[in-house]
């Protein structure tokens, strides 16, 4: 070979022991289609080989999971004969190259894997991080990110019903884009990604193969750097249009009952997704390259192999129904074809024209990948973080005990001003099941025909895990469940899309454990276990790491819509109540960030099994209809939870707050975990303490919903509601229309 | 009495229409394909739904008027049958030249979802009747090409001819920059309604508002006094 040895593997993402290993493993050395198979397949993206020893000890098990992680999505139970498909994904690197496109394809990807399980997907979320906004390529990358997001979803008829964005620096050069899709469907259609069955044939369906993506998933499992811009190629184009033809066929196609497997043609497509199903099903496939519908001329078989091309799949249906796939597909005006079928020997085997040209075992690509144990070290920028003195700092500058002014600023602050700007954008009701837009603590929507609903959330907080990523990681499950609970659902489950800087820096990869390890406690505690998800390595600019941003999505029952809840006060008269209690906990907090600029300190402690008394207290009340209205307290603090409830019906309040030890400033800005803000009749007060005391927790009546639109803390806080309301609503719209 | 609901391949609110029809009303409804081609002289009223027909690439609605389905559909309006236009319903009508007028990208060149009020300006028609001239409905819309206009002498004709139905209440309602805050229009007969708000989301209790439900009330009386479909 003329090459150079070295540059041949390099080029496919590969190390030189990876190299030696797969030589041992054929007993020969690949020729380059295979290499470029092995590249993508054993790549972090396809094979999570840095994360894979981690990710094994996450809780997967639970009452109502139905198909834990290893397939295209989870699913889980809930009742009726009824189950729900649901997982998020990261599409992190192409958005930050190409964002609209980027987005696009990401919000396509995870609706593909939910419909690939037979479910009809039913709402999407998104969960987003950028930059500081002051920044003008972030803007571009907000608006074209939100854009993609919308021009996607909005096409397919999906709602986009909830999710959350999230600004600071250490997103500047590395925007996170992790889209979450949930799926209905009846227990009898689950459909697996599984090849079985010698015989059966091998058919790619729905658009043809082009160039595009090519080397997408290696491309995600690098950093960025300045040169990326380059490896715009890498990135697909989605057409939402033939994604929703392929659903529908699809959906039709599974419920037909002919099929033994089907996946979705993602990261690395044919090649990944025909070496998985062979994997699974412990069998091998012969693919002959010349039938793979192709919107290109001339492409080679490693192009066709590798094409990421959005909105195909490879199924394998029971020999003889070939036609009647075929038949519909036509319907929809898409392409079936049949590639070649599924063998017994265990081998991928590609043909172009009758020329065997790679022959390969499934195993060996999809399984056996190297998994590695990487070092891992206490990051030194925590002991440098963990000496800041709130206090000194606070006594420092007049403006931080300018309560008016502290929380109005707050208020126009990107991380908590309304995202309206953004969901507005987003088609939120189609399909007519959205009970509760975006806006409160968790979307809900309903299960037509039945008295139930879902409870659907994303939460993460970056910040709290750069400064402790294991308590960061317990608390971003803790608050997502919050979330759902104060909706009026129980948590039931969850998928995470963990996106960390690179694995090989062993602080980065200290992250990721602590994370997990947080993560894999809470969801013990709270019974939420983890049903798949998505790791992103390499998020780093050449500033550095992103936060570790830990994405938890959750999916919560609500038994009874009678239950459904929202955050906004309903009536005058109604009285505020605290449940849990407030501790002084400044460290991390928007308040220290937007006031005093420093993202430092030591983070809200939580106890987990005061969490869940917490949860189970609010949810009680819920079902026994004490509750008018919940709220999560979480950024900005007591403050901020209460303004955001006021917002809606414009109704103001009068808050007395309870003599205690801590600060002013703790008590309305500190970010103390395991509190909610609910209202209730006055006549049900006793009723609620009852609940708080069985569980044992702390409950305190805070104040009185009143008429007029004003603002009050004691005196401490006085405000004129609307102006408020303004300053809230308006902060994101001016900066972007600025 | 029986409806059908045409679907093109990209079309989503479809199952909307139909779950409100059929769930809501008790009205048969049938679910049909763009492109084979049926005598529709049996249904009492035909529905375009909100979506994305065809991707709506090129143009919105610039495709779909060539489907196969809607030769009969204009067969079906030129008859006098009722034809109602949701959202991308309401752009196919215009392509189709079965309603006058054309749509542009909204203002803010943005894709815009969210309720917005509308006042009823002709209360007088098949869709409308169950409501009265100047009330105000609640009604979500969801759409990017929302920004009906027509020229002069055309808004003339509509006006001249009460066939604006619906109008944004004012200028802040009005969520896309069409001409004379338009919202819905019929044709000069009045058998053919565009609307590019989205009643089918507004129809039932659950969801919070049913204001929707009126314009529904109002087609179904109207057949019901008519004791069947008109014209045809």
């Amino acid at each position: 070979m003329a090459h150079n040895q070295e540059t041949v593997w390099e080029k496919e993402g590969l190390t030189a022991e990876e190299y030696q290993m797969i030589v041992a493993r054929l007993g020969r050395k690949p020729n380059y289609t295979e290499l470029g198979m092995f590249g993508v397949m054993w790549s972090e993206h396809c094979s999570y080989k840095n994360s894979k020893l981690i990710l094994k000890k996450f809780p997967t098990e639970g009452k109502r999971v139905l198909q834990g992680p290893g397939e295209n999505a989870g699913i889980i139970d809930i009742g009726d004969n009824q189950a729900i498909s649901f997982k998020i994904e990261s599409h992190n690197h192409p958005s930050a190259i190409e964002p609209y496109q980027g987005a696009a394809t990401g919000v396509g990807g995870i609706i593909r894997d939910i419909f690939t399980m037979g479910a009809r997907p039913i709402a999407s979320l998104n969960s987003l991080r950028f930059g500081n906004l002051n920044n003008n390529h972030v803007k571009y990358l907000f608006k074209e990110v939100v854009a993609g997001i919308a021009g996607y979803g909005n096409s397919i008829g999906i709602p986009t019903v909830g999710g959350e964005v999230n600004f600071a620096a250490a997103y500047q050069g590395n925007p996170l884009v992790n889209a979450m899709s949930v799926g209905l469907m009846e227990h009898d259609d689950i459909a697996t990604g599984t090849a079985s069955g010698k015989g059966n044939p091998v058919m790619v369906v729905g658009a043809a193969t082009g160039r595009d993506g090519i080397q997408g998933a290696s491309f995600a499992s690098d950093e960025l750097t300045d040169e990326s811009a380059e490896d715009r190629p890498a990135v697909q184009v989605g057409d939402p249009f033939m994604e929703k033809l392929l659903l529908e066929a699809s959906l039709e196609l599974i419920k037909s009952g002919v099929l033994v497997g089907i996946q979705d043609m993602g990261a690395a497509g044919l090649i990944s997704s025909s070496s998985e199903m062979a994997g699974r099903g412990g069998a091998g496939i012969e693919m002959e390259m010349s039938k793979v519908p192709c919107r290109e001329e001339g492409m080679t078989p490693y192009e066709m192999l590798l094409s990421e091309s959005q909105e195909r799949m490879l199924v394998v249906p029971r020999k003889g129904k070939e036609k009647l796939v075929e038949k519909i597909f036509a319907k929809y005006g898409l392409h079936a074809a049949v590639i070649g079928k599924v063998t017994a020997d265990g081998m991928i085997r590609v043909l172009h024209d009758g020329e065997i040209i790679a022959e390969v075992p499934a195993k060996a690509l999809a399984d056996d990948a190297p998994v590695y144990q990487r070092d891992s070290s206490r990051p030194a920028y925590l002991t440098e973080i963990e000496k800041l003195d709130i206090n000194k700092l606070i006594e420092a500058n007049p403006a931080a005990k300018n309560y008016n002014q502290v929380l109005l600023k707050l208020l126009a602050s990107a991380n908590i001003a309304s995202k309206k700007w953004v969901y507005e954008q987003y088609d939120q009701q189609v399909q007519n099941n959205t009970l509760v837009l975006p806006g409160s603590d968790a979307a809900v929507l309903r299960i037509k025909g039945k008295n139930k609903g879902l409870a659907l959330t994303t939460d993460c907080n970056g910040r709290y895990c750069y400064l402790n990523p294991k308590v960061g990681g317990r608390i971003a499950v803790a608050e997502a469940a919050r979330n759902i609970v104060c909706s009026g659902g129980e948590p039931l489950a969850i998928t995470d899309g963990l996106n960390f800087g690179n694995p090989m820096d062993p602080e980065v990869f200290w992250q990721f454990e602590e994370a997990a390890q947080g993560i894999s406690e809470a969801c013990l505690e709270l019974e939420t276990p983890v049903t798949g998800g998505n790791v992103s390595f390499y998020n780093e600019s050449p500033d550095g790491a992103i936060y570790p941003t830990p994405i938890i999505g959750m999916v919560g029952l609500i038994r009874d819509l009678q239950d459904v809840t929202t955050h906004d006060f309903k009536d005058a008269g109604d009285q505020i109540i605290l449940l849990g209690e407030t501790k002084e906990e400044l460290g991390g907090t928007e308040y220290l960030k937007e006031i005093l600029g420093e993202e430092k300190g030591s983070i809200p402690e939580i106890n987990l099994k005061y969490e869940k008394r917490v949860q189970q207290t609010c949810l009680t009340a819920i079902r026994k209809g004490f509750v008018k209205s919940a709220h999560d307290c979480s950024e900005g603090g007591l403050a901020v939870a209460l303004a955001e409830s006021t917002f809606r019906k414009e109704l103001g309040i009068k808050i007395n707050l309870p003599d205690s030890d801590i600060s002013k400033v703790a008590e309305l800005f500190g970010e103390t975990q395991s509190r909610i803000i609910i209202t209730t009749e006055k006549e049900n007060l006793d009723n609620i303490q009852n609940i708080a005391c069985k569980n044992e927790i702390a409950m305190t009546v805070l104040g009185t919903v009143i008429p007029e639109k004003l603002f009050i803390i004691d005196g401490l806080i006085k405000l004129d509601l609307e102006e408020m309301k303004k300053q809230w609503q308006n902060a994101i719209p001016a900066e972007m229309e600025s | 009495m029986k409806f059908a609901v045409i679907t093109f391949p990209g079309s989503n609110c479809d199952q909307d229409i139909f779950q409100v029809t059929n769930s809501v009303y008790n009205i048969e409804t049938d679910m049909l394909w763009h492109n084979t081609k049926q005598d529709l002289s049996k249904y009492d009223c035909i529905f375009l739904p909100g979506g994305f027909s065809y991707g709506d690439y090129l143009r919105s609605g610039a495709i779909a008027r060539f489907a196969p389905m809607m030769g009969e559909v204009v067969n079906y309006a030129e008859a006098g049958g009722l034809v109602v236009g949701i959202c991308n319903g309401f752009q196919i009508l215009l392509e189709a030249g079965l309603l006058a007028g054309a749509m542009k990208v909204n203002n803010s060149l943005k894709f815009i979802c969210k309720t917005v009020e509308l006042e009823i300006v002709n209360a007088e028609t098949p869709f409308t009747n169950q409501t009265k001239k100047a009330e105000i409905l609640r009604i979500p819309v969801a759409h990017q090409e929302g920004n009906y206009f027509i020229d002069k002498k055309g808004l003339a004709e509509l006006k001249k001819n009460n066939q604006i139905v619906l109008r944004y209440k004012d200028e802040i309602e009005n969520p896309n920059g069409s001409i004379d805050n338009i919202a819905g229009i019929t044709n000069k007969a009045g058998n053919v309604f565009g609307l590019m708000p989205h009643p089918e989301r507004a129809a039932e209790e659950i969801l919070g508002n049913v204001d929707g439900k009126k314009i529904f009330d109002s087609i179904i009386n109207f057949l019901q006094s008519r004791g069947g479909k008109i014209g045809a």
